[in-house]
């Protein structure tokens, strides 16, 4: 595994430090905590009264093989709200994410303990089926994975699968149209989709994820693999999914999340004693407080860049 | 040393002794890797320089010939090997598809580590023996046929085939498998659409090369499918049917120069066959790996 996160992180840091992106890099972040502030100002969050939650972690641990990766979190994701994981690496954000789907089923000697429920509907039930999950609660991933057939054949993979073959043609457009893609594909849709730069491929994705019409989509470091001007379209693109889709989305970015985020969450990662380290949730705020608000003083050491 | 000596380069007999024995290991591999070369080649042409009399349109176009006749060709042992493999490889390569699928995708860690080593225990059984089982499984009793000779070349192809699938299948990067099983496809179906299509390339390729394998195997058909193969050509596997194999293993026990001549020509027949095949594969094998690259 670690010979594939290599060359992402290289692009990533190679991204940062072009320093083309508005702060697509953490490096600026020391004098950041200000603009930061400001970023995640301009949106504004739904109101407490109006936030309906989609998904309800209730002292969610998830472990592996019996170590606790993450512990005891416990936090609603609100519809039609961008909710971000933040914290520094090994903070189980991303093992937190890939529970809201039931992705970490796929993990030999993973366990989730607490409860996790979709409008009210226990995700880890015995008779629930994972496959209905992940139709309802999508996910996209930190490197694009578009599978090696044509661009067509990737939206309709799903839709095929679900047997939502009636107007193929129509639900496909609509989907790479969803993800800004149809523009730059309609003319090749049957040529492969590993022809596509890797920004495309992650819209093609994307793309894939929102052709079976899920509610929520999850998205772990959907830029981290990208260039700047990737990242950019990825993230306009977040913000215009959120009008139909309750989107969590797991960076290391911070100035990502203050870009993109309605709602943030901090996480961080606690050392017991006998030096087994977890990931707690330590604060989960509107964006804009977290980032000039912080009530946790973690927090703040984290967005001031005194800290990760 | 004096003040002028470049420090970069080394005196002294331990530093002789090094070189000198990093030049024989040199010698020694260079020499190693000639004599593969060279057997390769001292085969291909003993056999040709032998079988080139016998080889024309007939030796392709015409049966056998009767007993004591000369002339004729091997006509109806190359059909019978084209439908023995041909089944063999009906059987072998799902069985093997299968049973790699299971392993790399389905099996707990430690029955796959069980199934790997049987599998290899199994690649290297003797074929005779394999001839033997197969011999007192299905012959006895019911006779030889050209069904029985494919069973045993189908033990000798399911390891290879196995093996060689389970390592492709491995390969496909597991981000695919999480693609697939994020759009709601359950385990199986992923299999199905996903991994074994980015994987048939190899698939293929390990495929040509048990093939390619079992073509040449004499040890299985020995006791399945050799005597009253008859002269012409046969499509019926449940009797016995001629082989390539089979056909260099009794003409070349014959004292007749022509039968041996014949022998030596459908030798360069069966060598022409592999060399071909394993060519084909390793070009196909090349493209898969390129293949599977642009996934990762």
């Amino acid at each position: 595994m670690s010979t594939v996160s290599d060359p992402e992180k290289r692009i990533h840091d190679d991204a940062s430090a072009a320093g083309t992106p508005p702060g697509a890099a953490d490096a600026v972040q020391s004098q950041s905590h200000v603009k930061l502030g400001e970023l995640a100002a301009k949106h504004t969050p739904l109101p407490e009264e109006q936030r309906e939650p989609v998904l309800r972690l209730d002292g969610v641990t998830v472990s592996y093989s019996g170590a606790p990766a993450v512990c005891d979190v416990t936090m609603d994701v609100f519809r039609y709200q961008v909710t971000a994981f933040i914290g520094p690496s090994g903070c189980g954000k991303t093992t937190l994410l890939r529970s809201l789907n039931r992705m970490n089923d796929l993990i030999t000697g993973a366990t989730v303990d607490g409860s996790i429920t979709y409008h009210g509907h226990d995700l880890y039930a015995s008779n629930v089926d994972p496959v209905e999950v992940r139709r309802r609660i999508g996910m996209v991933f930190q490197r694009p994975n578009p599978f090696p057939k044509s661009i067509f054949d990737n939206v309709a993979f799903g839709l095929r699968l679900h047997g939502m073959k009636d107007n193929l043609d129509e639900r496909v457009e609509t989907a790479l149209s969803k993800a800004a893609l149809w523009d730059e594909v309609k003319d090749r849709l049957h040529k492969s989709a590993l022809a596509l730069s890797g920004g495309q491929q992650q819209r093609l994705c994307i793309a894939r994820a929102l052709a079976i019409e899920p509610e929520v989509v999850l998205m772990d470091e959907p830029a981290s693999a990208l260039d700047p001007i990737a990242t950019q379209r990825i993230e306009d693109l977040v913000g215009e999914l959120k009008r139909d889709y309750t989107i969590v989305i797991v960076t290391h970015n911070m100035q990502q999340a203050a870009r993109v985020a309605d709602m943030t969450a901090f996480f961080s990662v606690d050392v017991k004693d006998g030096g087994h380290r977890n990931g707690v949730l330590v604060e989960f705020a509107p964006t804009a407080d977290l980032f000039i608000r912080p009530a946790d003083s973690r927090t703040e050491a984290y967005v001031t860049g005194r800290f990760g | 040393m004096s003040a002028t000596a470049n420090p970069l380069i080394s005196t002294g007999r331990r530093a002789r002794r090094r070189k000198l024995t990093g030049q024989i290991m040199e010698v020694l591999a260079t020499a190693a890797a000639l004599v593969a070369a060279a057997a390769l080649a001292i085969v291909i042409i003993t056999v040709a320089k032998r079988a080139l009399p016998a080889l024309n349109t007939d030796f392709f176009t015409q049966n056998a010939a009767p007993f004591g006749a000369s002339g004729g060709g091997i006509k109806n042992a190359i059909v019978g090997t084209l439908i023995i493999t041909g089944i063999a490889t009906a059987i072998a390569l799902p069985a093997g598809v299968l049973l790699a699928v299971f392993n790399t995708e389905f099996a707990p860690r430690r029955l796959a580590d069980l199934i790997s080593l049987t599998l290899n225990v199994l690649s290297g059984v003797p074929t005779i023996v394999i001839g033997v089982f197969i011999f007192a499984l299905v012959v006895v009793g019911r006779g030889q046929s050209a069904f029985a000779g494919s069973l045993g070349l189908s033990i000798v192809m399911l390891p290879l085939v196995a093996r060689a699938s389970e390592e492709v299948l491995l390969q496909v990067p597991s981000h695919l498998r999480e693609g697939g099983m994020a759009l709601g496809a359950t385990r199986a179906r992923t299999v199905l659409t996903v991994i074994l299509p980015t994987a048939v390339g190899g698939i293929v390729t390990a495929t040509i090369v048990a093939v390619a394998r079992a073509a040449g195997e004499t040890a299985p058909l020995l006791f399945t499918t050799s005597i009253f193969v008859g002269t012409t050509v046969t499509t019926d596997p449940s009797h016995a049917m001629a082989s390539i194999p089979m056909v260099i293993f009794t003409y070349s026990e014959q004292p007749d120069p022509h039968a041996q001549q014949q022998a030596w020509a459908a030798a360069l027949v069966l060598v022409a066959i592999v060399l071909v095949a394993s060519i084909v594969g390793r070009l196909l094998s090349l493209r898969t790996r390129r293949q599977i690259e642009q996934v990762r």
